[in-house]
């Protein structure tokens, strides 16, 4: 599938394919469309972490990636040699061999020193900046870009990296899911009596470039669930109403926070693994990316909806031009969305069916709209 | 709203009002982020906030630039959380002595738009997403007399006042429902060095003292739960013409 080369400015132009497990279809749309596959009573669940600027230059040759802030506030990071963003991971030169105690310097005032190695690879570090407060964070911000991808016209500035809705900069990259929403969307769908939820998850990073490394994601990542959000949640619950998590991170915060029975608030790690067989306690629906089998992301889906189904749908995106990665279309899976007898599969259609396909799909969204 | 535990963010706090209603928030225990063009004009501000107990940290942004304004942002949630009441401080006079408009380049103009109009708008909108995910959070604009008054020489500060009186209204009609309230305050004329710096030779015995238009402001905060889109005066007349 292709990737999309920029952030997209507008919403019309992005799609929303639609998978439903329980009729065993999927259907064409457009973001625009999402409120129409929401009930009163559900509750659509964002991720509210702002996306740190993590890519540090520690010398000519020498990129730091952050990839999670400890509880002692010591990072961990990933160091890559020379090279630049603009090939693959890993084609990276090998980086500077580091011995605990090595200073590193980033420019704008901001040095840290190593305070560890990982024993398994060099390129995992763990560092501690030697500034606090605010002038940690003042430095921080001037000293790093972030963390940029071969497949983009242009090198992504802050705001490129930032859902509508985002807070505290936790995540390391964007969580991607939630890029497409727009407010016009969103009050679209407080509007039909869902609730809207934040949950904090600092997503790490999707990729090292090592292949032992990655088979180690995702590193135990920190979340948080207030104490409202909680309530808001089970009130949901309460009432019958569907979760829908917008992002894999989302999903795994809250399958984290519910591995007891019950949702518990609160901020915690997690590295729950997801996938085919694993039984979800809280969430009922998925807006995501479209990724392709082989990929984690990928396994994540097969806990809402068969292997098949997905690679049947994925096939069909594929040929219909549908985008992916940080600025791609959406997804949404979720059961209940497709009427059984007017859905607009399009299972190995022709290009000639696509066409009655989308028309369908189009008069599918109609009468929701009317059923709704 | 409950002032105290608040996570606050303040422009312009380096002097005058700005710094005033840092340590009026900071004695009432807001946490606080205190914006400035010059971080080191913010030192013996922060000082004097922690100095009383309260939580502050010192942030320097030009609100002309959009770099900065997204740093700012990232970088104040990160030391206190998501931002739950944002007070738009910081102005811009554009070059002193004021002039007549057919004196006022372009340029300048555009330069007190960029800090006193399109700065607050940015920051706004990077923050109060978060403020509508979560139904809460309040937006204070500081006005002046000058954005209802037609004073000769004051043009580009009155119409970008004018302007920001307008964008508080429209923020309230669109974020009412969400929990979020945004109202201006026009704080009357203040022995603060901007007033001094547009009217050199102002009696400052006539002018209110910015310690005690902070404590009304921290008094509106406290009640704002009934307002939404008003332009409040907290004196009866201007002096400028």
């Amino acid at each position: 599938m292709r990737p999309a080369s920029a952030p997209r400015s507008r919403a019309d132009e992005e799609r929303l394919l639609v998978i439903d497990p329980l009729a065993d279809r999927f259907g064409d749309y457009r973001i625009s469309e999402l409120p129409e596959f929401l009930l009163r009573g559900d509750a659509l669940v964002l991720n509210d972490a702002a996306t740190l600027p993590a890519s540090l230059r520690a010398g000519p040759e020498h990129e730091l990636r952050l990839m999670s802030e400890l509880d002692d506030g010591t990072w961990l990071a990933l160091s890559l040699g020379s090279g630049d963003h603009r090939m693959p991971t890993e084609a990276r030169g090998a980086p500077p061999v580091l011995a605990v105690g090595a200073e590193l310097s980033f420019g704008h005032g901001l040095t840290a020193r190593v305070r560890a190695v990982d024993p398994g690879s060099p390129r995992l570090l763990y560092i501690e900046f030697r500034q606090r407060g605010g002038e940690l964070w003042q430095a921080l911000y001037r000293a790093a870009s972030p963390i940029q991808y071969a497949y983009l016209r242009a090198p992504l500035e802050l705001w490129d990296v930032q859902n509508a809705y985002a807070a505290r900069p936790w995540a390391v990259e964007l969580p991607s899911a939630g890029k497409p929403l727009r407010f016009e969307t969103l009050f679209r769908i407080v509007a039909r009596g869902v609730r809207l939820v934040a949950v904090t998850h600092a997503a790490g990073l999707s990729s090292t470039g090592d292949a032992g490394l990655d088979a180690r994601l995702p590193v135990a990542e920190r979340y948080e669930l207030g104490e409202e959000s909680a309530a808001r949640l089970r009130a949901a619950q309460a009432q019958g109403g569907r979760i829908v998590a917008v992002g894999t991170s989302v999903t795994r915060a809250l399958e984290a926070a519910s591995v007891s029975g019950t949702l518990r608030a609160g901020v915690r790690r997690t590295d729950l693994l997801l996938g085919a067989g694993s039984v979800l306690r809280t969430c009922a629906g998925l807006l995501t990316g479209l990724h392709e089998p082989g990929t984690s992301h990928f396994a994540l889906l097969e806990a809402y909806a068969s292997r098949a189904l997905l690679e049947r749908s994925l096939r069909h995106a594929r040929r219909r031009g549908y985008l992916q990665h940080e600025f791609g279309d959406s997804c949404l899976i979720l059961g209940g969305s497709l009427d059984v007898t007017n859905a607009s599969d399009a299972t190995d259609a022709t290009d000639a069916t696509n066409a009655t396909n989308a028309t369908n799909a189009r008069l599918l969204s109609s009468e929701w709209r009317q059923a709704g | 709203m409950e002032i105290s535990g608040t996570a606050t963010l303040i422009t312009g706090a380096s002097r005058g009002l700005g710094a005033a209603l840092a340590l009026e928030l900071g004695r009432l225990g807001a946490r606080l982020v205190l914006a400035s063009r010059n971080r080191a004009a913010l030192e013996p501000v922060l000082r004097r906030v922690c100095a009383t107990g309260a939580e502050a940290h010192a942030l320097e942004a030009d609100l002309g630039s959009k770099d900065d304004i997204y740093s700012l942002a990232g970088a104040a949630t990160a030391l206190i959380g998501p931002i739950d009441l944002l007070i738009h401080n910081a102005s811009e006079l554009g070059p002193t002595p004021l002039r007549l408009l057919l004196d006022t380049e372009c340029e300048d103009l555009e330069r007190v738009l960029a800090v006193n109009l399109l700065g607050p708008f940015r920051l706004t909108r990077v923050i109060a997403g978060s403020m509508a995910l979560r139904e809460r959070g309040t937006i204070i604009h500081l006005s002046s007399d000058a954005s209802v008054n037609a004073y000769s020489h004051w043009g580009a500060y009155s119409v970008s006042k004018a302007a920001l009186d307008h964008l508080s209204r429209l923020w309230a009609a669109e974020l009412a429902e969400r929990g979020v309230r945004s109202f201006s305050v026009d704080p009357g004329e203040m022995d603060t060095q901007m007033h001094a710096a547009a009217l050199p030779d102002a009696d400052p015995k006539t002018l209110s003292r910015p310690e005690d238009v902070a404590a009304r402001i921290a008094d509106l905060i406290r009640s704002s739960a009934t307002l939404n889109g008003e332009r409040i005066a907290l004196h009866s007349s201007g002096a400028k013409s």
